[in-house]
């Protein structure tokens, strides 16, 4: 069966939507047949409309996300509260400890990120690991930073996710590969963006999971879940009423 | 000596301006050379075939040890002859005709 290729992470600007019209139409013509566009909760329905618009006339599938960007874990659990049941993907972005440990513990959350170049807040360890593992999400990895950073900083950074890679292929953790890009010369083919994850130790046929098989599984487990039958994981109301 | 095995690549570019072919190679080598340092770049045995300046489009062998790591250098250029550029790989090929005929397309 064709893969369906994935960028979970395509950073639109929804007020612009000659340009985002441009981006998704150079997604289609690289591959891509499902994107998922970070859409702020205060973000208008009419501009939403307007990508899934775009979406469907060059025939990609659209998704609904959200980031999170908690700064403990209380607001953290509130924003879930609140948005879960809106958005068909969520990222948390881990801005500390606490909320990357409550991040990687609650069934709700899809994704987690950890800020690209600041090291001292990327808190995949061990610990983290085991959590995220024991849970749903899958662990984010931008590929913007590869593209924009330079000599001893690309070194760096390829180095530190090698690291966090290793850790997760340890767990199991799922890994998702996205963009995170808002220009079009900074898209890739998605088998460009997995020849890349052979620069941090994934094999050919995982890379190409991450782009694919991981994020499609995520989205429709979570259409699964956000449909009107949904009762439990297989348990699905088909038919309600008296002559049931 | 068995010989090395190869593979061909059609590439398109993706540029504002039209980079001249010394330009491409100049990008391509050095993506190599950056990521992966001389010795690599030597065992990638690249080679420019024939380069499009109308269409934009390049094509060239590479050894099929060095084909993944070589997109991965691919991937990583962002800029050619000081203008912002992306260069994607259209087809791979284990013979130049199937590429030749795709490239006239």
């Amino acid at each position: 069966m064709k893969r369906v290729f994935a960028d979970l992470h395509l950073r639109l600007n929804p007020n612009d939507p000659a340009y985002a019209a441009r981006i998704l139409i150079k997604a289609a013509s690289l591959g891509y047949g499902l994107v998922a566009v970070p859409i702020s909760p205060i973000t208008h329905m009419q501009d939403r409309e307007k990508i899934i618009e775009i979406c469907k006339s060059v025939n990609i599938d659209f998704v609904s996300r959200v980031n999170l960007q908690a700064r403990t874990r209380d607001q953290l659990m509130n924003q879930l509260r609140k948005l879960r049941r809106k958005y068909e993907v969520i990222c948390v972005s881990c801005e500390n400890r606490q909320v990357a440990r409550q991040a990687a513990k609650d069934r709700r959350v899809d994704l987690i990120s950890f800020p690209s170049v600041d090291y001292s807040r990327r808190f995949l360890d061990k610990s983290e690991a085991e959590l995220i593992h024991s849970g749903l999400a899958a662990w984010e990895i931008d590929t913007k930073p590869f593209f924009l950073l330079e000599g001893p900083a690309r070194t760096r950074f390829i180095s530190t996710i090698r690291r966090e890679t290793s850790i997760a292929k340890d767990f199991e953790i799922p890994l998702v590969l996205s963009s995170g890009v808002s220009s079009e010369l900074l898209l890739r083919k998605p088998r460009e963006i997995a020849a890349l994850a052979g620069l941090f130790g994934l094999t050919e046929s995982s890379a190409l999971d991450s782009v694919s098989k991981v994020p499609v599984s995520i989205v429709r487990r979570n259409r699964e879940k956000l449909g009107s039958g949904f009762v439990a994981p297989g348990i699905t109301v088909l038919k309600e009423g008296n002559d049931c | 000596m068995k010989r090395s095995k190869r593979r061909y690549l059609l590439l398109q570019i993706d540029s504002d301006g039209a980079p001249s072919q010394r330009d491409f190679l100049d990008a391509a080598w050095g993506s190599v050379t950056k990521l992966y340092g001389e010795s690599g770049a030597s065992c990638a045995s690249l080679l420019l075939i024939n380069f499009d300046e109308d269409t934009k489009k390049a094509l060239v062998r590479v050894s099929l040890d060095a084909l993944q790591p070589f997109r991965a250098s691919l991937a990583l250029i962002t800029r050619i002859a000081d203008r912002e550029a992306a260069v994607h790989v259209v087809k791979v090929s284990g013979t130049i005709k199937s590429l030749r005929e795709k490239a006239a397309r």
